[in-house]
């Protein structure tokens, strides 16, 4: 149970960082932060303790296995993750070349 | 025949990047063909779909097992809105982005991607699959917004990209939880899980919460509106048109419903809490929206308003609210990406979007001025055009549960509406023009067409509305009010 609450913390970590950090490139780490925190729990979530992985094997009757589900899953997550960074880190890049600043208080020309 | 909704689009999307370099006019013609098909299909699929739903095993594992793909009424409403919204604006971005963009190659691929996504949400069965397409739909947008690489654009997307992960985030959070606690991802298998534990879980609820929150901001609704305002109005006005008109509605409206409604299960909190959602919403964007002079922007703003009459009415949970609300939906994704491609051509011809610097424009564009005038008098809900009948149904709805200050907030936020539209018409198009400024002339045909056909589809609609609510919305409307029916209609058991 602690380390579900663990994982949870580590996503407030990253929430935090993504909302209150003031430079581009410490969002974009705050964004990992967070999309590892999610990958954490969903690995936990198909742990069993002492178990074997989940390969079908005629001879061997494997009856305590750990859930490969979410194992697939967080792959295919890992890569949508890799996308949007790839695209965040494009934009700041280029966001940099516009202002010559990471700094989000001076990159404010849009309000009202 | 349902694969087909995704595949066509995520096919061109891949080849047009490969051949577009070397053949000119190759990625327009296919983009628009490829839309004009899917438009066929999905106007096809009214008419497969009358009650219960169609579903396709992907790589023929059956559902619960593998991943399955499901159509059912309220999926067909939404490819209906999706696929002719995508066409026109296909059809209107012919000239627009030749003369105002860079690589067209590159824009018609992104916009496919986006299309795919946004059909692949609308009939995904499988509740992780649906959040592959939502990421694919959400890459492609934010792509989309920057597409100018102005400092403008660049901003807004990063702000879109922000809030977007965060919203994402909270989704898969979501699902993640429900994977720990029922073990399956396929949502009617899901909805039957939890239906055999009964109600009142304290984790089902904080998944609601969760869902709720990442839908939400997906849709901005208004404590999670600051992204809209800004991510509107800086992507190319076609792309503008898709995201205030589908995009929102499909990753937030629709998604949030089929997980609340079919999967979860409508309660009297929910209900609270939808309801109030929609009158926030509505009044914060429409009082946001009076004091804009950039007309995308207020538009944007008005866009706000109007998902919150669509929340408000599905919110109410009776099936004249719910119809009504689905209405709405469609009939604002025809008048809003009508008045977001006029906004493109008032651009095009001038070259500014600020409502004061532009005067009189109903004599040299009289296309655009009739059709925007439609669009206007559609959204500020004037009979007989179309945005009246479903504002009309919310309230007689709200009036029908007794909730007569949300009935009263609606009428007076239309009366709002149509003030600030009236504000539009006036400065854009009816003024005399002080010094009138030589050379500005009427958007080029392929602009023209798709912004006529919008009106027709607005009068249309606003004229036969019994024949729609019949054919589409009413069906839409008992999938929603079925609730877990929908796992007999999956999962097949009797």
């Amino acid at each position: 149970m602690s380390l579900y609450i663990l994982c949870t913390v580590l996503f407030a970590v990253g929430l935090y960082c993504l909302l209150v950090k003031k430079n581009l490139v410490k969002k974009i780490i705050g964004l990992g932060i967070m999309e590892y925190a999610i990958n954490l729990f969903f690995i936990l979530t198909g742990y069993r303790t002492a178990a074997e992985a989940p390969i079908l094997d005629r001879e061997l009757a494997i009856t305590n296995f750990v859930d490969p589900l979410p194992q697939a899953l967080i792959l295919t997550s890992i890569v949508i993750g890799l996308a949007v960074t790839a695209l965040m880190v494009a934009i700041a890049v280029r966001l940099y070349e516009k202002y010559r600043t990471f700094d989000i208080n001076e990159i404010r020309r849009l309000r009202g | 025949m349902i694969p087909l909704f995704v595949a066509i689009p995520l096919g061109f999307a891949f080849l047009i990047p490969l051949v577009s370099k070397y053949k000119e006019g190759f990625a327009r013609a296919c983009a628009v063909a490829g839309g004009f098909f899917l438009v066929c299909v999905s106007v096809a699929s009214v008419y497969w779909i009358k009650t219960g739903a169609m579903t396709y095993a992907v790589g023929g594992w059956k559902a619960p097992f593998g991943i399955c793909m499901e159509l059912d009424a309220l999926s067909v409403l939404i490819l209906l809105v999706i696929n002719i919204i995508g066409f026109l604006a296909l059809v209107y971005s012919a000239e627009y982005i030749k003369k105002r963009y860079t690589s067209p190659g590159l824009y018609y691929a992104l916009f496919c991607l986006l299309l795919a996504g946004l059909n692949g949400v609308a009939i995904s069965g499988d509740l992780f699959n649906m959040f592959v397409f939502l990421e694919i739909t959400s890459i492609a947008s934010y792509a989309l917004v920057a597409f100018g690489t102005e400092a403008e654009e660049l901003e807004a997307s990063f702000k879109y990209m922000v809030l977007g992960s965060i919203a994402s985030a909270l989704i898969l959070f979501a699902i993640g939880i429900l994977l720990a606690k029922v073990s399956t991802l396929n949502m009617a298998d899901i909805a039957r899980q939890l239906m055999r534990q009964g109600p009142g879980n304290i984790t089902v609820l904080y998944c609601a919460a969760l869902f709720t929150m990442g839908f939400a901001l997906k849709a901005g609704l208004v404590p999670f509106h600051t992204w809209l305002a800004d991510a509107h109005p800086a992507a190319p006005a076609p792309v503008s048109a898709m995201l205030s008109g589908v995009v929102i509605k499909t990753l937030g409206i629709y998604q949030l419903v089929r997980v609340i409604f079919n999967i979860i299960g409508f309660s009297q909190a929910m209900s609270f809490i939808f309801v109030w959602l929609g009158i926030i919403s509505m009044v914060v964007g429409v009082l946001l929206a009076i004091g804009q002079w950039d007309f995308k922007r207020l538009l944007a703003y008005h866009s706000i308003s109007q998902i919150g009459y669509v929340v408000f009415g599905i919110g109410l949970g009776t099936p004249l609210g719910i119809i009504g609300g689905l209405f709405h939906l469609f009939n604002h994704s025809l008048f809003k990406s009508l008045l977001f491609l006029n906004a493109g051509a008032v651009e095009f011809a001038t070259g500014t979007r600020r409502l004061e610097k532009v005067a009189g424009l109903s004599n040299e564009m009289p296309v655009t001025g009739v059709t925007s005038l439609i669009a206007s008098l559609s959204i500020a809900g004037i009979p007989p055009l179309c945005g009246f009948w479903s504002k009309l149904i919310i309230i007689i709805a709200a009036f029908q549960v007794q909730h007569f200050f949300g009935a009263i907030v609606c009428l007076a936020v239309s009366m709002v509406t149509l003030a600030s539209f009236l504000k539009v018409q006036k400065y854009a198009f009816a003024r005399k023009a002080q010094n009138p400024v030589a050379g500005i002339k009427e958007v080029p045909l392929s602009m023209k067409v798709s912004m006529v056909s919008l009106a027709i589809l607005c009068v249309g609609v606003g004229l036969f509305f019994p024949v729609i609510i019949n054919t589409v919305i009413k069906p839409a409307a008992d999938v929603l009010l079925a609730g877990r029916e929908y796992i007999n209609w999956v999962l097949g058991v009797k």
